[in-house]
């Protein structure tokens, strides 16, 4: 390689963004068409979204194994660390205002939406004209239109799984300060235990859905407090999940021997996340749950 | 390093990777001049399909009563046409120019994520492929308007909506992408130093954007979810018998959609910033004082979302909020129009192609702006809400704002773009046949809004007639100007004058330091600031 290099790696001709790209496509192009196709007979749009799921997959794989490959032959400077690690940060900064739109939603319902549904502020012919016999409460468990639910307690599952994330949190942490002093034993135990208590967290949460769901009549259709409820829970679930394998990425390289104790931003990164995924969580136990 | 070939960009292989040829190159290229062009050209051919939905829209209004289309395919062409203007023309032509020009402003060698560039650029015409083919489908396309208020495109809207949601999905993915590699760009290639005063302003106004961009296209999507669940999936976020609420919708789109508003006419700021000192061959006046006012209006731009939605019925004292906050912005964005005016008193000015361009947006876009706060008067906008004023006052910023200044800059840069200089003569006939016929288009909107002529109808009652029919004419001439612009591209590609390092005398910045056309990689070795 040329001095150039040294100064900031420009990589070649690449072929990963351009798959990811038709990837991204069949999985916009089947999700479109499957929830499309769920009133009808027809039903192929399923596929085309497995089919852009695999794609994503085979790019993710081949694109981190050439950085992978590019970081451990020495080919990035500590500039192009630094791009890696704002390129992340900026990247939680925009999953923080995604999670932002259904907190903001959240509030809004709660401290706009359904009092006035319920004749606050200057709505009193509102209420007496559409739903004269609604209750302006929260958690809404009766409608305007009168579906009924029952709401989820505080307590018991989602309790647990606080103290599971929070506790995963502080391993993770354990993990890094292990691998900044070297201590690659340390770093694997506490490590493989946060992707275990990830784990638990997630096998948790899909018994507090199937709770909801069968025993609860707590569903996606409960209106607005529903709504809120699997929404956020969902799409954090789903973020856990994608922190979850990040670790366990990371897990797989530990084992190899990656990472030094001043050049592991990948480790950097996935602790990043699992610490944003951590607090959203905590923004839901309190605002979801509790209050 | 090596000694660049002005000739051909393929001679530059001192590096394992030069210019390739074929469509490969096109496809593969971590470059950013290629990805950078990739936009360009991307942005125009929306531009053009946007145009031609325009087109489709006067033809039909130019008569009142019912003659070319139904009134659903109208529609559907108000609000796909509103869709690719916003997130197919003007903002991938502002992330082309970013890609063009900030690594060769800052002195870098390349974006600082050169294959998320690519990934960012490759999503957006499959996006835009599935947009479009909803409107093939059975039930049509979107046809709610681009703002999709709920229950449009909940209750009422065709099963298409489904596409439609995941196509802004991957715009919103490209745009959060493109804007994460300026930002990181800017902040971590600079030049030894370029420090950030120095910065040129076209660099410090993406900056923002790009932050606003990364603040707000989320937002966006989660607003599509929501509409996706609603539709689908039985939640009720904008259905009042579930405890939402259809106004709460409005909140949370808007509070996209005004920052979003900004993100089109950020980049534009600094690119006026740069062509009328050039031009005027004098320093910018107030640089700092430009810098702060683009911060002030992004800050504010997060303050002021409701005044699109005065007459849904907010609280008064939100009412007032929102006006006063709106008004508030006056104040930073006449800072910039002062500063501009400011920097060409007694300066010995020229009127080459991009000046004109650049003349002709601080006076159009200056009546948009005012427009604007004639719009944010609270009880003013309770008459004026939904009329023909709202369209005039908006295109008055978008197009003889936002496009006229990617116009100017195109004329600006096209010499270190392709090594040649345009021709001066075909530039002013652009020029002057599009500043003519969009006055003669959008003026008069004005007329028909304060007189109450609704938009977004294919039909009109019979006095709004006469003044349609210019509208109209103006319209065809309008887009028919742009073909002009087409041309000159092209002839300019394909050969003129040469162009030398500096075509314009009065132009500053490391841009114009390195040869023209720019080699294909420009700063190998970061040049040294003073």
């Amino acid at each position: 390689m040329t001095t150039k290099h040294e100064a900031y790696y420009v990589p070649a001709q690449s072929a990963w963004p351009i798959i990811g790209a038709i990837g991204l496509f069949l999985i916009a192009f089947g999700a479109g068409s499957y929830v499309q196709q769920l009133s009808t007979e027809e039903s192929y749009g399923g596929y085309i979204l497995i089919a852009g799921i695999a794609v994503i997959l085979f790019m993710i794989f081949g694109w981190f194994k050439t950085v992978i490959d590019e970081s451990m032959a020495g080919l990035y400077s500590a500039q192009m660390d630094r791009s890696f690690r704002q390129g992340m940060s900026w990247f939680i900064f925009s999953e923080i205002m995604f999670f932002g739109a259904f907190f903001g939603a959240l509030f809004y319902a709660r401290m706009v939406a359904v009092p006035w549904l319920g004749g606050a502020s200057n709505n009193a012919m509102t209420h007496e004209v559409l739903w004269p016999a609604f209750e302006a409460i929260w958690p809404l468990v009766t409608t305007p239109d009168g579906t009924k639910t029952e709401a989820m307690p505080w307590t018991g599952l989602p309790l647990i799984n606080t103290i599971l994330l929070l506790t995963s949190s502080v391993t993770l942490h354990f993990a890094h300060t292990s691998l900044e002093k070297a201590k690659r034993t340390p770093l694997k135990i506490w490590l493989a235990l946060t992707i275990l208590l990830g784990i638990a967290f997630l096998v948790l949460q899909v018994e507090e859905y199937s709770h909801a769901y069968h025993e609860m009549g707590l569903t996606l259709e409960s209106g607005i407090y529903g709504n809120t409820f699997f929404l956020l829970t969902g799409f954090h679930g789903m973020h856990v999940t994608l922190g979850t394998v990040f670790l366990i990425v990371l897990l797989l390289r530990v084992l190899k021997g990656h990472f030094t104790t001043d050049k592991h931003f990948a480790f950097q990164a996935g602790s990043w996340y699992w610490h944003f995924v951590d607090v959203v969580w905590l923004c839901l136990f309190v605002f979801v749950y509790v209050l | 390093m090596s000694t660049t070939t002005h000739d051909t960009a393929a001679v530059h292989d001192d590096h394992h990777h030069g210019a390739p040829k074929g469509i490969m190159r096109w496809l593969l290229t971590t470059n950013h001049k290629d990805i950078g062009s990739l936009y360009l050209w991307f942005s125009f051919i929306m531009f053009l399909t946007g145009g031609a939905m325009a087109m489709v829209i006067r033809a039909e209004l130019f008569q009142p009563g019912l003659q070319l289309v139904e009134p659903n395919f109208f529609n559907q062409m108000t609000t796909v046409h509103g869709l690719i203007m916003v997130f197919g023309a003007v903002m991938p032509a502002f992330t082309g120019l970013a890609n063009w020009l900030i690594p060769m402003m800052i002195g870098a060698p390349d974006m600082a994520l050169p294959r998320m560039n690519n990934w960012s650029f490759w999503i957006l015409p499959f996006a835009f492929a599935i947009l479009l083919s909803s409107l093939f489908m059975e039930g049509g396309g979107p046809n709610f308007g681009w703002t999709f208020y709920a229950p449009l495109s909940t209750t009422y809207s065709p099963d298409s909506t489904a596409l439609f949601v995941f196509s802004v999905h991957i715009m919103g993915i490209s745009s959060i992408m493109g804007a994460i590699n300026v930002i990181v760009t800017i902040v971590n290639m600079r030049a030894p130093g370029m420090t950030w005063m120095k910065l040129p302003l076209f660099v410090w106004t993406w900056l923002i954007t790009a932050f606003l961009l990364i603040a707000v296209m989320p937002v966006l999507a989660g607003a599509v979810t929501m509409v996706l669940t609603d539709k689908f999936f039985g939640t009720s976020f904008f259905d009042a018998a579930g405890g939402g609420d259809p106004v709460m919708f409005q909140h949370i789109f808007w509070f996209f959609g005004h920052p979003e508003v900004y993100i089109m006419i950020l980049p534009s700021f600094g690119i006026i910033s740069a062509i009328i000192p050039a031009f005027s061959r004098k320093k910018l006046f107030g640089y700092s004082s430009m810098v702060y006012a683009t911060a002030s209006i992004a800050i504010l731009s997060f303050l002021v979302w409701a005044h699109h939605m005065f007459t849904t019925g907010m609280p008064v004292f939100a009412e007032l909020f929102f006006m006063y906050c709106t008004m508030l912005i006056a104040v930073p964005t006449g800072v910039k129009v002062f500063n501009w005016v400011a920097t060409m008193w007694r300066g010995s000015m020229t009127f080459e192609t991009p000046m004109l361009f650049a003349l002709a947006f601080i006076i159009l876009f200056t009546i948009g702006g005012f427009s604007g706060l004639m719009l944010a008067i609270t009880p003013a906008d309770f008459q004026y809400h939904d009329t023909y004023f709202v369209v005039a006052h908006f295109h008055y910023v978008l197009v003889t704002g936002a496009v006229f200044s990617i116009m100017a800059a195109a004329y600006y840069w096209l010499p270190k773009w392709t090594g040649h200089m345009y021709s001066e003569t075909l530039g002013k006939w652009h020029f002057w046949c599009s500043v003519i016929s969009v006055n003669v288009l959008f003026f008069p909107m004005h007329f028909l809004g304060l007189a109450g002529m609704p938009r977004r109808i294919p039909d009109y009652a019979i006095q709004f007639a006469d003044i349609n029919q210019i509208v109209s004419i103006g319209g065809f001439a309008f887009g028919l100007s742009q073909l002009i612009f087409l041309a000159v591209v092209i002839k300019c590609i394909k050969g003129g004058e040469k162009a030398p390092d500096k075509p314009w005398e009065g132009a500053e910045g490391l841009e114009w330091t390195i040869p023209s056309p720019a080699p294909y990689h420009s700063f190998t070795t970061p040049p040294e600031v003073k």
